[in-house]
């Protein structure tokens, strides 16, 4: 806004960079300390043998080479992506149709969103117990509820065709930050649109497809995307809940990483996994940037 | 500001559609909230009546649910093995700890990107957007590596001192609040004689105290629930927070009774829920706004 004059700024240009760098200095340094160091390191892991005891040993990309005939890594990489795969859609598609709903005219707003969001604020290790609890095969109340409609519930936690979904379905619980961020976007969309779209006798599914959802296409793409980041990376509660069983059937890539690591000392293929997974995500994250282009409204302000 | 509240926003439906909304919002409700409700009614039961079916809120006769309740919890709070108080205590010296040095630090930073005019900005701060995408997996062996060496496996170090170094997405956020404050008061301030500093200190920071409590809480439930990091970098039993120690509870035993695992559990997520009871504007806007206004 201000329009200071443009001679003082280039005169005294070094000092007011170093000014700026003084003020961010701290991020400057926990960058470089715990994120880009680690990151140099952990490229450098990954091309040697190491165990922690003993100093690293170079091997080239011979970890990369085991990774691709890994079974497990196999297994695990495609368990991560199926859970995501199926997790990050039905958990957006919730979030907004709730959203929506909550958008409406109705009283009790805040009660309801307060419902939908405590769960997302309870801790994980938390949940876990509490599910493990809900979902017991025998004792449950999920499955004691299925009883009463005549449905005779499957051993959840027990079952290496039913577990993955599982923890899907525990996934959905937590879909209430997105709902509260989605229902403030919503209702940052102007009357105006809509009072257009009664003029010209849009139906409420039209208004929804043509105005509403274009409106918060860009707040839908960002929260894709920050979960896309997030449920790559899952590991607590399937760790907690069910060890990875049965038969591996829920076991994820950062809990065959935090594995190799931290129990079995093998810190270098635990580097290249490290490596893989940060790839896999930049990758997917440009990849759904480069799909949105067509698809997300930006309202020129 | 304010949104959200009842009546004046939102689009006008018919009844018959309201009359469906509302059942379909009450039975999602329902649902949500159940799982902590089960959670709660199951820890003050005793052992025999927590498998009982039909289920049942209370323990019968319901007139002994004091008793019971604080003969579960009594039995979990003074466990010989799992040391709950210690936990408690592990955690919020972390949480406290860890907090204080974010929020200042981030506040400190974010100034720099919100108010001095450098050029060197344009470059640093997308750079630092990036490093949100960064997944935590993969710089943890190496900080494995590195807090070994400062001798700070086994402490409480590696779960608070990075926080005195600024966390991007609140940097992020507190620069975008920051960006709200109208430029003209630095600017007479400027004229007064004030340094950066000053209108940092003077200006800028008693006027964020909403933005700076949004980033204080958040964290705050943030180290509360971290589960990974506590795993990776404590090691002794008597280190351990509440997220590590209520695991130990469920595994140690190999068969914890459903009814004490419930009672710690809510041991651990009621001053949660307290928190968010005591400011829940302040996190629904704050989650709102993360969802980011460009």
């Amino acid at each position: 806004m201000s329009a200071r004059p443009a001679k003082l700024t280039r005169d005294t240009s070094w000092k007011h960079e170093a000014t700026g760098l003084a003020w961010i200095s701290p991020w400057v340094i926990g960058f470089l300390a715990f994120t880009a160091g680690p990151i140099v390191m952990s490229l450098y892991y990954s091309v040697t043998d190491y165990s922690l005891l003993e100093k690293p040993v170079f091997i080239g990309a011979e970890n990369y080479q085991r990774l691709a005939r890994d079974e497990i890594f196999v297994g695990a990489l495609k368990n991560t992506l199926w859970y995501a795969a199926v997790s990050i859609p039905l958990g957006t598609i919730f979030a907004i149709i709730l959203a929506a709903m909550l958008n409406t005219r109705i009283k009790a707003r805040a009660l309801f969103r307060a419902a939908m969001f405590i769960p997302t604020l309870v801790p994980i290790v938390a949940s876990a117990m509490v599910w493990s609890w809900l979902l017991n095969g025998q004792i449950g109340l999920l499955n004691q509820a299925l009883g009463w409609i005549g449905i005779k519930g499957p051993d959840w936690l027990g079952d290496r065709h039913v577990a993955m979904w599982a923890l899907i379905l525990m996934s959905v619980w937590g879909a209430g930050n997105a709902v509260v961020i989605y229902l403030a976007a919503l209702q940052d969309v102007p009357t105006s649109l809509y009072e257009a779209a009664d003029l010209d006798g849009v139906t409420w599914i039209g208004k929804f497809w043509h105005v509403t959802l274009p409106m918060i296409s860009p707040v839908i793409l960002f929260n894709v995307i920050t979960s896309i980041i997030g449920t790559l990376q899952v590991f607590a509660v399937p760790y907690i809940m069910t060890g990875g069983g049965p038969d591996r059937s829920t076991y994820f890539f950062t809990m065959y990483l935090y594995d190799n690591a931290f129990r079995y000392l093998n810190m270098g293929y635990a580097s290249a996994m490290a490596w893989v997974q940060l790839v896999i995500i930049l990758a997917l994250t440009a990849l759904t940037f480069w799909l949105s282009r067509k698809l997300v409204f930006y309202r020129s302000a | 500001m304010g949104k959200g509240d009842e009546g004046s926003a939102g689009r006008d439906i018919g009844l018959a559609s309201r009359t469906a909304i509302y059942s379909m919002l009450g039975f999602v409700a329902v649902l949500f909230v159940a799982p902590l409700v089960w959670m709660f009614s199951t820890s003050i039961k005793p052992a025999d009546q927590a498998l009982s079916t039909p289920p049942r809120l209370l323990p019968s006769p319901a007139s002994d649910t004091l008793k019971i309740a604080s003969e579960n919890y009594q039995a979990v709070w003074n466990d010989p093995v799992v040391d709950f108080p210690l936990y408690f205590r592990n955690t919020l010296i972390v949480a406290v700890l860890s907090v204080i040095g974010m929020v200042l630090s981030s506040a400190i930073v974010a100034y720099g990107f919100a108010r001095v005019k450098w050029r060197g900005k344009k470059w640093v701060f997308p750079v630092m957007l990036a490093t949100m995408m960064i997944p935590f997996p993969v710089v943890m062996v190496p900080l494995y590596v590195i807090f070994k060496q400062l001798g700070w496996i086994g402490t409480f170090s590696p779960l608070w001192i990075p926080a005195w170094f600024g966390g991007a997405f609140n940097i992020f956020m507190l620069r975008q609040f920051y960006m709200t404050i109208p430029k003209e008061l630095d600017e007479a301030a400027r004229i007064d004689g004030c340094t950066h500093w000053g209108i940092f200190w003077r200006i800028i920071l008693p006027l964020s105290r909403p933005a700076l409590t949004v980033v204080a809480l958040f964290h705050f439930i943030g180290v509360w629930n971290d589960f990974l990091g506590p795993l990776i970098f404590l090691n002794d039993r008597d280190q351990f927070t509440l997220a590590l120690g209520l695991q130990l509870y469920q595994s140690q035993t190999g068969n914890t009774p459903w009814h004490l695992l419930m009672a710690a559990s809510t041991m651990v997520v009621a001053p949660v829920l307290v928190l968010f009871l005591l400011a829940q504007r302040t996190f629904i806007e704050g989650i709102a706004t993360s969802g980011l206004k460009e």
